[in-house]
């Protein structure tokens, strides 16, 4: 029997950047094949070309073994391909049914295609598990639910090679169990499913076969039987990594950060952060789990002085700080420094050069230049000699910020921040699309960091990183703390209830 | 996803703008062509008529001179993420602020009346910008709708004043009386006369100086200042600015004021230099053309100067046209400015991805 997808010789290229180098994957129909690699290895270009967003430049595609040209994604559907993607394409005011009508209302009167849906949508229900109310507005429902919309929404189509772009990366880790499950009775039935991901452990967990990419070619395909994460880690950057840091127990000194009854509301009115009280004390890494969106974000803001807590009390190695002085730039001068979450948003300027980058939050300092005039010549030596540290490749202080790639604009923030000494360091996804190679190297700054006695606070979505680095590990849901544990006396399936709120049966 | 616009600086800075001249003027030569006149002629007698003589010359610096004030005027606001459009009503009310300045310090001696002028001219332009500043950064009105409206109230606003109050008793114009000798900004012909050198007679006044020297200033504040920095990042990226600690409310009524003080240096130019006098329309739409001007030279000092003289060559050169073909009016001359606008504003994208998608290509058939 023919595989259910075989691309041949694929290539593309954007400008100078070559994403897909004559790329050959195959994938045998009724498997769940993942595909793996860092953040640029080509990926996604690879996914785009299959459902039709671009076109190779050169290259083949067969579906069930016949060769078809896909120019669009309606080309992909026709040839039964379906892909869900990372950021949901739903429209949330609409209910589950229409929303799986969309782009297949069957005419100008909605009353007979809906039917039609409804009757499909039970089928689909009965055969895969797949229970969803079909009436619910698609806003109301949980991230995990969203999802299972956009699957139903393939299926109906009738999708039987499902692509699913980093599904996990907004789930909780029981909503990634479901979802596992779920793709596993699909396979049953005997649909294809491809799954994105740079998460080694799901691939292990799930898949038949496993692809690996390196700088847009296709390295190596294995059975995931065969292999091992590090093994994998090492084919995805090309050289040996440590997936996991040493470092060595703690000794906590004097609490230096102190949250009292914090309180957070939003610019909508949305209460984000509730009566969080905490202590991070110098020497020790805090890691604050969580699902994305229950509150991680506006906390370390609050902190951080970016917004206004509405209630709460902050207290900085002692010293009680005032409403009036809440503002990053007195909370910079009182050592309290702060990594963002989002690089390219809030961490630096895309169109400034790195050197105007590196000193975003600093551009104040006398020493960086005389009177009201910055001197560059000095920003410019200050960021090559930081880039050599950091190893921060290409070492161009010239070069606009948004060429470097994602783990060395990460490196130029961390050096920027770092560098001027913290006492306190807040820490926001600290290596969200940094590549593997990299994410070493952050994570044994930050170790060394705690080791030299600075408190940090770590906001992470990728739970192993929290219980990698955190000496004690808080866990958010909804806006609350929901618990606290030592990170060397809890586990992930701990941490997974308290991080959905289900506090009883975790204690 | 759109190729990545990876241009050398020099393409990015004169490549682009000069193909975008040269398009504008291919399809003005056209337009030329279809009213059934001669495109090669009209063009001689454009550059003959700006460049070719020394009053035309003078004539067009003179232009030039009015076009990188409002020129700069739109840049620095556009540094911060504003779009000014009310380089008019700026200008006009500088023009309000040197008439009160000059005609009411008249004890005072000459050496100081010019720089009060002038002074004068950047606060009252400062002023009218910074109310729609600070409506946009306190309470989110936004920028373009306010400037508009607040051209319009300026010019209102000058109209009554000149009728009603400023006009000299006696005149039957709307005008007030001509400033004092000695706070007038010299020309460049009794400049250079007197220091011997014989230059044609034209508008032409010291004015050009200031405007470089504003020129300069733009570029050391913009891109080499801590609070140009500051601008710069809360136009490019606001949510870096407020975890910078900068404030982009502060900031924006800061370039705001910036932006309607050199938007009085048109005033300057006109009135000092030239007019000698209040009257109403002397900003005749130059304070749109800034606009123009400024989207052309990227914002960038240089490129604003560059721009500011090819717009000085279409207004003076222009007008040479229109009185030497006939059949060319002036309407013609605001069309083919109007194409270059749209060549240099709007269309800039379609070259840039042409000329990077070239370079590209290049790049490729190297590596």
């Amino acid at each position: 029997m023919s595989p259910a997808i075989e691309l041949i010789a694929i290539n593309k290229s954007f400008g100078a950047v070559h994403a897909n180098k004559d790329v050959n994957l195959s994938v045998e129909r009724g498997t769940i094949h993942g595909v793996v690699g860092e953040n640029g290895a080509g990926k996604s270009t690879l996914m785009s070309i299959l459902y039709g967003f671009y076109e190779a430049d050169s290259g083949e595609v067969r579906v069930n073994g016949k060769p078809i040209a896909i120019r669009s994604p309606i080309d992909a559907i026709c040839a039964g391909i379906g892909m869900v993607h990372q950021h949901f394409m739903l429209v949330e005011p609409l209910s589950v049914v229409e929303n799986v009508m969309l782009g297949a209302e069957g005419g100008a009167m909605l009353r007979v295609g809906e039917a039609t849906v409804r009757a499909e949508l039970a089928r689909l229900a009965k055969d895969y598990g797949l229970e969803i109310d079909v009436d619910a507005t698609v806003g109301d429902l949980s991230v995990g639910l969203q999802q299972r919309v956009e699957i139903l929404k393939a299926l109906y189509r009738g999708a039987d090679i499902l692509i699913l772009d980093e599904p996990t990366a907004v789930l909780t880790p029981a909503e990634a169990d479901a979802l596992f499950d779920l793709l596993r009775s699909l396979k049953e039935q005997g649909k294809t499913v491809i799954l994105i991901t740079h998460k080694l452990r799901e691939i292990m967990a799930i898949t038949d076969r496993v692809s690996v990419m390196r700088r847009g070619e296709m390295v190596a395909t294995v059975e995931t039987a065969n292999t091992s994460p590090p093994e994998l880690a090492e084919l995805m950057v090309g050289r040996r990594v440590l997936l996991r840091v040493e470092k060595a127990e703690n000794t906590p000194g004097a609490p230096l950060l102190e949250v009292e009854n914090l309180s957070v509301v939003d610019s909508r009115g949305v209460l984000r952060v509730a009566n969080a009280s905490f202590t991070v004390r110098a020497g020790e890494i805090v890691g604050i789990a969580g699902v994305a969106g229950n509150g991680q974000s506006e906390l370390l803001e609050a902190i951080a002085g970016m917004r206004q807590p509405v209630l709460g009390l902050l207290r900085l190695d002692g010293r009680d700080i005032a409403w009036s002085e809440h503002n990053p730039h007195r909370m910079r001068q009182f050592g309290l420094l702060h990594v963002p979450e989002d690089r390219l948003r809030t961490g630096l300027v895309p169109a400034f050069p790195a050197f105007e980058s590196a000193i975003l939050g600093f551009s104040d300092e006398p020493h960086l230049g005389r009177g009201p005039i910055l001197d560059h010549d000095r920003l410019i030596a200050d960021l090559a000699k930081k880039m050599e540290q950091y190893d921060v490749r290409p070492p161009a202080p010239r070069l606009k910020s948004s060429k470097f790639s994602g783990g060395n604009q990460q490196k130029i923030v961390l050096a920027r921040e770092i560098e001027r000494n913290p006492k306190v360091l807040l820490v926001g996804q600290p290596t969200r699309g940094v590549d593997i190679g990299a994410i070493e190297f952050i994570h044994r700054r930050l170790i060394a960091l705690r080791d030299a006695g600075v408190a940090i606070l770590l906001v992470s979505v990728e739970l192993d990183e929290i219980m990698n680095l955190s000496d004690r590990i808080l866990t958010m849901c909804g806006g609350k703390i929901t618990g606290e544990r030592k990170a060397s006396q809890t586990n992930e399936q701990e941490l997974g209830l308290l991080m959905a709120g289900i506090v009883d049966e975790a204690a | 996803m759109s190729a990545p616009l990876d241009l050398p600086k020099w393409a990015d800075t004169i490549l682009v703008p000069a193909i975008s001249v040269v398009a504008a003027f291919l399809v003005a030569g056209l337009v030329v062509l279809a009213i059934g006149e001669n495109p090669l002629t009209a063009t001689r007698w454009l550059l003959l008529g700006s460049l070719g003589t020394g009053e035309g010359l003078g004539f067009t610096l003179f232009y030039m001179t009015d076009f990188i004030f409002v020129g700069l005027a739109v840049a620095v606001a556009y540094h911060a993420g504003l779009f000014n459009i009310g380089g008019e009503g700026q200008a006009t009310l500088a023009g309000l602020g040197i008439a009160l300045v000059l005609n009411n310090l008249t004890f005072l001696p000459g050496f100081l009346l010019i720089p009060l002028g002038i002074l004068g001219a950047a606060a009252f332009g400062a002023l009218w910008a910074a109310i729609p500043g600070y409506l946009q950064a306190k309470r989110g009105s936004h920028i373009v709708i306010t400037t508009i409206m607040f051209n319009w109230l300026a010019s209102v606003l000058i109209v009554y004043l000149l009728v009603n109050v400023l006009r000299e008793p006696q005149s039957m114009n709307p005008e007030t009386r001509a400033f004092p000798e000695q706070a007038q900004i010299p020309f460049m012909h009794d400049v250079f006369a007197a220091i011997g050198i014989e230059i044609p007679h034209s508008q032409l006044n010291l004015t050009l100086v200031l405007a470089l020297a504003a020129a300069y200033c733009v570029w050391l504040l913009i891109y080499r200042s801590r609070l140009g920095y500051a601008i710069r990042v809360v136009g490019s990226n606001p949510s870096a600015a407020i975890y910078a600690g900068i404030s982009p409310a502060r900031i924006i009524i800061i370039a705001m004021v910036l932006s309607g003080a050199l938007a009085g240096g048109l005033a300057v130019n006109e009135l000092m230099g030239y007019q000698h006098r209040l009257l109403l329309e002397f900003t005749s739409g130059y304070g749109f053309v800034g606009i123009a001007v400024a989207l052309m030279g990227r914002a960038h000092p240089v490129g604003i100067i560059l721009a500011s003289l090819l717009f000085g060559i279409l207004y003076q050169g222009g007008a040479e046209l229109a009185f030497e073909q006939p059949a060319i009016t002036r309407d013609m001359v605001v069309v083919i400015g109007g194409i270059i606008i749209l060549f240099a504003g709007a269309l800039d994208g379609l070259f840039r991805r042409l000329v990077a998608h070239l370079f590209a290509r290049q790049k490729l058939a190297r590596a």
